[in-house]
């Protein structure tokens, strides 16, 4: 039988609290990065220079052609031995956001090109020049294209941050493992660990809605107020369309 | 709407030009790779008058109209702009645009914008107006087209003849010297037509100089002080509009007229 109260101390237990914190900080420092590292490749994507959409092609291949514990694991186990010595969660940080990178570079280059070519034509017909052109017509049209598919990557990336055990970083899962190896009790510590992540998706999710609701003018013009739950179903739905 | 008694900053027009067209279009040819899309082509258009463009699809209207205000660089010959010349001026493409508004066929309204936004977003951030007179503006020009009662909708709640009408508005907010329409009806119900050429009209029988690519030959018999026909990149023919509807123009103009007109 699972004890329920076993559950609850191992959620309010420090290391899982801490564990629960390490993993969001992960996650929060990685998708920063990593949407970093996707627009720089998907700005390079958009120039004309041979040389920067070379590099772009090679960067995203190698990043999204192998594991992201492949990289993990190369990053902390390869650079030491030459010289470059990084602690367990830079290492993670930097694989984690340097992978990421990669797929928000596609993302976000889908998101420009959706917006049609007339909209910027019609943009430098008035006498914009071509950087207020891009901020003020084609990003904003792109954001909220773009941001579905950005959800889910966010919520992958929580998911994801517990490869990040493989190399001793005392993240969510390598906290609820340590603590069932030692008393035995898979099934409450796992299930600690399955109500983090869940709580940390939830909150994610709400985020998201939350997002889109500002991006979309007409929904921010209305101002109806929403129960959480109903949001939360819009959110999904609007990503399943795309 | 449009100040045609605007002092012009010195350098623009020389003394010895003051007298010259608004636009003057002399020999442009353009390419794109392999096929020659415009052939030599010379155009006039004096302050004040409209001039319609017609001819077949292909001829290479869209492209003439497009080379006017920089969109497309033309491969040679030269466009004069209040007597200055602006071909392949591209560093100060921005500023030379801000003179010539421009209406296409698929409205391009700004997705994201409200009507009202869609007007205010040049002279705020073009012009420099704060976000109220922009919006002052706004209102005056939609009214000024015959929807002011739509200042807050989006784009995809309006009817395509609305949202042409909202583009021809965001065009006038700059206070161009010149307009370009490139087909501002094809892309629209035929019950929606009237409505747009109303505003054209209008506008042109105030006096905005105008350069029109239309198919539309009723708004030319009411509007156009002169018709300019194209096929093939070249300039076919040049004629007032009495001239032209008149029944005085040469054979390919006529054969084209009868095939529009059935």
């Amino acid at each position: 039988m699972m004890s329920l109260d076993l559950v609850f101390d191992y959620i309010v237990s420090p290391p899982f609290f801490h564990g629960a914190v390490l993993t969001l900080l992960i996650t929060v420092t990685s998708l920063f990065f990593g949407v970093l590292a996707g627009l720089v490749i998907a700005l390079m994507q958009e120039t004309r220079s041979r040389p920067l959409q070379l590099f772009t092609l090679i960067y995203i291949w190698l990043f999204r052609g192998t594991p992201v514990l492949f990289q993990i694991i190369f990053i902390y186990n390869v650079l030491p031995s030459y010289g470059i010595r990084l602690s367990a969660f830079l290492s993670a940080v930097i694989a984690l956001a340097l992978n990421e990178g990669a797929y928000m570079a596609e993302i976000l280059r889908s998101g420009l090109n959706a917006v049609k070519k007339g909209q910027r034509t019609a943009g430098l017909a008035l006498g914009l020049t071509t950087s207020q052109v891009m901020r003020f017509i084609v990003l904003p049209q792109a954001a909220r294209i773009v941001l579905p598919p950005m959800g889910n990557q966010m919520i992958g990336m929580l998911k994801t941050s517990a490869l990040v055990s493989v190399i001793a970083v005392e993240e969510l899962l390598l906290v609820a493992n340590q603590t069932a190896s030692a008393s035995f009790r898979y099934l409450e510590a796992l299930t600690a660990a399955g109500v983090y992540y869940l709580v940390l998706t939830t909150i994610f999710m709400a985020l998201q809605a939350m997002l889109e609701r500002s991006l979309d003018p007409k929904k921010r013009r209305r101002r109806e107020k929403r129960p959480l739950l109903d949001r939360l179903l819009l959110a999904t739905e609007s990503a399943d369309v795309r | 709407m449009n100040d045609t008694t605007r002092a012009d900053p010195p350098t623009r027009r020389p003394a010895t030009r003051a007298d010259a067209p608004l636009l003057e279009i002399v020999g442009i040819d353009k390419s794109f790779g392999q096929s020659r899309i415009l052939k030599g082509c010379s155009l006039d258009v004096r302050r004040g008058e409209t001039v319609v463009l017609i001819g077949p699809s292909g001829s290479g209207k869209s492209t003439l109209l497009r080379c006017v205000n920089l969109l497309e660089p033309a491969d040679g010959g030269d466009i004069f702009f209040e007597g200055a010349n602006i071909t392949g001026d591209f560093a100060n493409a921005a500023r030379i645009r801000r003179e010539i508004g421009m209406v296409f066929q698929n409205f391009e309204l700004f997705q994201h914008l409200s009507a009202a936004q869609n007007i205010m977003l040049a002279p705020m951030k073009v012009l420099g107006l704060s976000r109220a007179d922009a919006h002052d503006v706004a209102l005056d020009l939609l009214r000024k087209v015959r929807i002011s009662d739509k200042a807050d909708a989006f784009p995809d709640e309006l009817s395509g003849g609305q949202q042409q009408r909202v583009a021809i508005a965001r065009a006038l907010a700059m206070k161009p010297k010149l307009m370009l329409y490139d087909e501002p009806t094809s892309a629209l119900d035929p019950e929606m037509i009237r409505e747009v050429l109303d505003v054209m009209a209008d506008l042109s029988a105030e006096g905005m100089t105008s350069l029109v690519v239309t198919h539309e030959m009723g708004f030319a018999r009411r509007a156009a002080d002169k018709i300019v026909f194209m096929e093939d990149g070249r300039i076919v023919e040049t004629a007032s509009s009495e001239a032209f509807f008149g029944g005085s123009v040469n054979e390919r103009a006529q054969r084209f007229l009868d095939q529009i007109l059935h």
